[in-house]
């Protein structure tokens, strides 16, 4: 946990940038600068940011192929509304207590199937991502298929704030204290790791409850701030879309995840009316990255505050020496 | 009894389908260890290549049996050089990169060729024209069966019994099952690799227009989004069979088929879809390898 230690220039750095992007975006809002519009886009973009985010631990990091963040995602969102809605259980709350469910739903999931590798842990994923879904549309008690309506708007952008800022900085902490780099070994050479004494099916739960922990929240802050939540809302394409995020900011790099997210949630709302080129430009976006530019926009460098503390920055960046794929 | 066997024809009939798919996933895993994402689009790409050939040509006045037999074969070669490109363009260029970033590419182009078919003819569903007038036919008693059902399962044993011979009896057959055994191997046998990787797709996604078209003949109606679910259960059916094994792919479709229309038969159809994914779990956590697949241990 190199990051905590106060004395660490780049953590404080960080933060200190962190309170004026918060303070700014603070102001402009109280001002009426940014109308309704903006504000959604902003919020939404910290969603995405805190699933892309969540999501690169796991696909980028420990390697571990997963394509049902949206999953996890719902359990997150319908936790929260039903506590908010039925149990009047103060916000913050509802979102942790969300998360921990779907931390646990993680750690449920994760047990039978990070045995599998590569290619079936993906179906699996996959598969239980649309179990969860199907179960929600069979359950009376959320809605069935018209989900949840009326969920109260409390999501502001201080609580937006902090969740995404307590997501990025527990996650950066994580993938390089001796269990990130454990993840890491594992995405490199899992026999390897293995043979290196890691307990490879443990840290590949770990690092899948993690994320899934930080998908939960995001789902119950996006629920609280969209007031409507069905089963629909969580398919494949969520997770696909949430995919997109990581692969075109680089697999591994955290950076990365956050200009992923950026990038496509403006570009999804200025596309908002053409739905279809949307989705095509998504999938050629994938498509020709693989092809020509696995590492993604960024490659698989780590935070990008480098530029601001290079000497630190030289002495412990070895993760991004490491390469993505 | 009378209405579990009744389910079974039905199951059958739906299984068959998987089945066809199931084969294109089951023979490009076995040869490139790539769970094609896009096979369940070239089934949907299949079956509108199979709409509009059958449209025209009933419009042109051909008989019916020919125009069915027209529209398999112009769809089945359509898609074969579809599945041919997108394994040219996408898939062969990362050849060497990890398998992670084909998968992701292959997930690209799934949803590629789904919004790209959005795009040209639009979300809504379209009716499948009637080609084979339907006849019903009454087995032992109160036992129905139609005579699509009847063409579904001619259909499929004719092109799994054209695949068997296509594998087990000529050369390029050869080639797959020695490039699937061992690629680099193969290469320096004098196997062109790259060519028989492309006859696999072409062979794998003929057979899922072939699918295709029954399915639209069966159900009636095509749409861009038509093969996101029964490519995901085919690919359960792969698994389940044993990925990589011809016979599996048939088996698993088959048992899939008739497992889902048993639960939905019994009133819980809205699980159905739920339950092919329940099974693809359970194998993948009890016999990974599928009833039919060769344990294969990890080397070092």
């Amino acid at each position: 946990m190199k990051m905590l230690n106060p004395l660490n220039k780049r953590f404080w750095g960080g933060i200190v940038l962190a309170l004026v992007v918060y303070a700014v975006i603070q102001i402009l809002l109280t001002t009426g600068i940014f109308d309704d519009v903006t504000r959604s886009t902003l919020f939404l973009i910290c969603i995405n940011i805190m699933l892309a985010v969540s999501l690169n631990l796991i696909n980028g990091v420990t390697g571990q192929f997963s394509i049902g963040h949206a999953g996890f995602m719902s359990v997150g969102a319908y936790v929260s509304a039903i506590l908010t809605l039925n149990f009047d259980v103060p916000f913050v709350l509802a979102l942790i207590i969300a998360g921990i469910v779907a931390a646990l739903c993680g750690i449920l999931i994760g047990i039978p199937t990070l045995r599998l590798n590569g290619d079936y842990l993906a179906i699996a994923t996959l598969g239980f991502g649309e179990i969860i879904r199907i179960v929600m549309l069979n359950t009376e008690y959320v809605g069935g298929a018209s989900g949840l309506s009326g969920i109260p708007n409390k999501a502001t952008w201080t609580i937006m704030f902090l969740f995404t800022l307590i997501t990025i900085v527990i996650i950066t902490n994580f993938i390089r204290s001796t269990h990130g780099r454990a993840c890491i070994a594992i995405r490199e050479n899992e026999i390897a790791a293995e043979a290196m004494g890691i307990n490879t099916t443990l840290y590949k739960v770990i690092a899948f409850s993690l994320g899934a922990l930080f998908a939960g929240m995001a789902g119950g802050l996006s629920a609280h701030t969209f007031y409507v939540i069905n089963p629909g809302s969580f398919n494949f394409l969520k997770s696909f879309e949430i995919l997109v995020m990581v692969v075109l900011g680089g697999l591994g790099s955290t950076a990365g995840a956050v200009v992923g997210a950026v990038v496509l949630t403006v570009l999804f709302t200025v596309l908002q009316d053409f739905p279809e080129l949307r989705m095509i430009l998504y999938s050629g976006i994938l498509i020709l990255m693989m092809i020509f530019r696995p590492k993604g926009l960024l490659g698989s460098t780590g935070i990008s505050l480098k530029k601001f503390a290079k000497k630190e920055a030289t002495k412990n960046d070895s993760i991004s020496s490491e390469s993505a794929s | 009894m009378e209405y579990f066997i009744q389910q079974l024809i039905n199951g059958i009939s739906v299984g068959s389908i998987y089945a066809l798919i199931a084969l294109g996933y089951t023979m490009v895993y076995g040869i490139i260890k790539l769970i094609n994402f896009a096979h369940g689009d070239v089934f949907m790409v299949g079956s509108f290549i199979g709409l509009y050939s059958a449209r025209n040509l009933s419009n042109a006045g051909l008989p019916p049996v020919l125009v069915l037999l027209l529209s398999l074969v112009i769809s089945m070669t359509v898609s074969a050089l579809l599945g041919i490109s997108i394994e040219r363009l996408a898939y062969k260029p990362l050849r060497k990169a990890s398998r992670i970033a084909v998968l992701i590419t292959a997930i690209g182009v799934s949803f590629l060729l789904e919004y790209t078919g959005v795009a040209i003819v639009g979300p809504q569903a379209q009716g499948f024209p009637e080609i084979l007038n339907k006849k019903q036919y009454t087995l032992f008693g109160s036992i129905q069966v139609d005579s699509n059902q009847i063409m579904i399962l001619g259909t499929t044993v004719v092109l799994m019994i054209i695949l068997q011979f296509i594998v087990h009896r000529t050369k390029i057959g050869k080639a797959m099952r020695a490039v699937s055994y061992d690629m680099e191997a193969a290469r320096l046998m004098g196997i062109n690799v790259d060519r028989t990787i492309s006859a696999t797709f072409a062979i794998g996604s003929a057979l899922a227009a072939a699918a295709g078209v029954i399915f639209g003949m069966t159900y009636n109606s095509v749409d861009p989004m038509m093969g996101v679910l029964p490519g995901l259960k085919a690919f359960v059916a792969a698994v389940l069979g044993g990925i990589g094994s011809i016979p599996g792919a048939l088996v698993g479709g088959l048992l899939l088929g008739t497992v889902e229309t048993e639960v939905s038969s019994l009133g819980y159809s809205s699980w159905r879809d739920g339950v092919a994914f329940a099974v693809l779990i359970l194998i993948l956590i009890f016999k990974p390898s599928g009833l039919f697949g060769k344990n294969v241990r990890e080397k070092v």
